[in-house]
């Protein structure tokens, strides 16, 4: 009686999952009950007690345990003069390149960004320069071009005002923000 | 300037009285005010006065064009125009000029003039000017204007003036397109001005709340390229200014930028990179649509700009390691060839009117600041003193640089003679100024 029971939650679940696709908002990632896709390497959700526990991580097609929290994290940022991507965002990205990959149906625009010295168009080319560095990572994992655009801002869109270096680290980055 | 230093209360409050004509004169929101300061003069600036005009008509003169005549010469920095309240006298005819009292004001020349109602709306603005030390006559002119003509009438005024006394020709009737943003509660808004070169009569040309920047004049000083973020992505246009229509010259795929206007307008030099992002140069003419690659390098290739006889094109590119100036021929023929070797970042040029130095962006020792170099003896020379200096114009008549800089936090214009001598900041009553661009003078 309880293996049907579970049985039969996990398989509401799952679809509920499928319905949702993959544009569920990062922010509710976490508070959806898991969900076990077909061919994943996630852990299985503790669904066999009546009531609900806290909850375990949501994971998209492709997803691994882990990857939600890091999908959450949607601004890499530069040193400054170059588009070289820091290791402490490797993982970010193998993660965001894995929720792209395992659903061709989302798209990402990342936005390139340069702090404000120096002049405008050149620094169009800087931004530009660090929305490719990260194109070339998820592409390389296997995320398709038709899901990738770039646009680069600039010193045009600031995260932060101010001329000193707190804010121009700040404004060494590139944004991903996902469309359908 | 000799006299500003030995007042500078007065100095300020002629700024002040400067400004409230703006505000007066000015149509378009009023956020968008620009103020002119002077901060730093020249002590071999000529003194002068002009005398305040005498007025001959019913009501109150149409404008106080000692005032604005004053102003446009002592923004040019060549001339110290003194304060009308230590004027011995006031002259308004040849018969009332007293050579003597201006010689004891050490005055080198004397400006009068009057403003004489005709008819219904109809001024005749005279203006006489004086060398004090041979006590004769150099320029005496009239110019008939309506109320509402008799601004641009009293600059050109100032042109005429200006060329007499310098030899060169003035740049007073000109204008000056710029970028304002202001912050409203959660963003921003970004507006395209053209203004008079004074800040007189911003009028907005295009507003957005994505980004607005580049903005170029076509040479008959009728059209402005620019580039609008409007729609989540780049793309430049040309706008008519005298009717608000515009044509989007290219939104291709990946950045489109820096708009630069041909000498005979036919042409655009554009920055282009596709979806790889290579950023590289090519021509559009918007008429036909025809266009033509420039550069094909891995670098970023941008910031281009014509030369005044339209066979080369100077931009900025970081092929060598970090942005430098570069030049090609517009026909495509042979290769670039790098022009700027002092300093480590070299960007964004200009051509003087005579093609004979670039202004741009350099690198002085970490601060980025506004350059002259002469390409023929390949010297660099620094004439901005700020931390934050881009976007450097050149006026028609190759004397003044404006540019974008800033001070206490906020973007401001900032205009400084090509010698280096002569300095002043514009600012704006509200929000951030930036990207200035001089029109051409005039086609009339």
């Amino acid at each position: 009686m309880q293996s049907k029971l579970s049985t039969l939650l996990i398989i509401c679940l799952i679809l509920a999952g499928c319905a949702k696709g993959g544009t569920q908002p990062d922010a509710d990632a976490a508070d959806t009950a898991g969900v076990a896709a077909e061919g994943d390497r996630s852990r299985q959700a503790g669904l066999d007690t009546g009531g609900l526990d806290g909850g375990s991580e949501y994971l998209e097609p492709g997803m691994v345990a882990g990857d939600s929290a890091l999908i959450r994290e949607t601004v890499i940022y530069f040193d400054f003069d170059t588009a070289r991507i820091r290791p402490e965002f490797s993982e970010i990205l193998a993660a965001h390149a894995r929720r792209l990959s395992g659903n061709p149906r989302l798209s990402v625009r990342l936005e390139g960004h340069a702090d404000e010295r120096g002049s405008r168009e050149y620094n169009i080319g800087l931004g530009e320069r660090r929305a490719q560095a990260v194109r070339q990572v998820l592409m390389l994992q296997g995320v398709g071009a038709a899901q990738i655009t770039t646009v680069s801002y600039g010193e045009e869109r600031p995260a932060v005002r101010g001329s000193d270096e707190v804010a121009w680290e700040r404004n060494r980055r590139v944004e991903l923000a996902y469309t359908e | 300037m000799g006299r500003e230093a030995r007042n500078p209360v007065v100095g300020i409050a002629r700024v002040a009285l400067f400004s409230m004509l703006l505000s007066w004169a000015a149509i378009g929101p009023a956020a968008a005010q620009l103020r002119i300061e002077i901060n730093r003069g020249v002590s071999e600036a000529v003194p002068i006065a002009v005398v305040p005009f005498r007025y001959d008509g019913r009501g109150q003169t149409p404008l106080d064009v000692a005032e604005l005549i004053g102003g446009d010469l002592e923004r040019s920095g060549r001339f110290a125009p003194m304060d009308r309240n230590d004027m011995i006298s006031r002259p308004g005819s040849a018969r009332e000029v007293d050579f003597s009292d201006w010689r004891l004001l050490k005055t080198d020349y004397v400006i009068i003039g009057s403003v004489v109602e005709g008819g219904q709306d109809r001024y005749t603005l005279r203006f006489q000017v004086f060398d004090v030390f041979r006590g004769t006559q150099v320029l005496s002119y009239q110019i008939p204007a309506s109320a509402e003509q008799m601004r641009a009438a009293a600059h050109r005024a100032s042109d005429m003036i200006f060329e007499k006394l310098t030899g060169v020709p003035g740049a007073f009737s000109t204008r000056i397109a710029y970028v304002s943003v202001t912050n409203g509660a959660d963003d921003e808004q970004y507006r395209l001005f053209v203004a008079d070169a004074d800040g007189a009569n911003p009028q907005v040309v295009a507003e957005s709340d994505q980004p607005i920047m580049s903005p170029g004049w076509s040479p008959d000083g009728r059209r402005l390229a620019y580039v609008s973020f409007e729609g989540g992505h780049s793309a430049v246009y040309v706008q008519e200014l005298a009717t608000g229509r515009r044509q989007q010259v290219s939104a291709r795929p990946g950045i489109n930028g820096a708009p630069s206007f041909s000498p005979d307008g036919r042409w655009l030099a554009i920055v282009l990179s596709g979806v790889d992002g290579n950023l590289d140069i090519h021509l559009i003419n918007p008429a036909t649509g025809q266009t033509r690659r420039l550069t094909r390098n891995p670098a970023i290739d941008t910031e281009p700009v014509w030369s005044p006889d339209g066979k080369q094109i100077y931009f900025t590119s970081d092929r060598s390691g970090g942005p430098q100036i570069y030049r090609l021929a517009a026909d495509g023929s042979g290769g670039p060839s790098r022009v700027t070797f002092e300093g480590r970042y070299n960007a964004r040029p200009r051509l003087t009117p005579d093609g004979e130095n670039l202004v741009l962006v350099h690198n002085d020792r970490g601060n980025y600041r506004i350059a002259l170099v002469d390409l023929e003896r390949s010297t660099t020379q620094v004439l901005s003193d700020g931390r934050q200096d881009e976007s450097p114009s050149i006026a028609p008549n190759g004397t003044m640089i404006i540019f974008a800089t800033r001070r206490a936090g906020r973007g401001m214009l900032a205009a400084v003679s090509t010698d280096g001598r002569v300095s002043q900041t514009i600012a704006s009553v509200a929000g951030d100024v930036r990207e200035p661009v001089w029109s051409p003078f005039p086609a009339d």
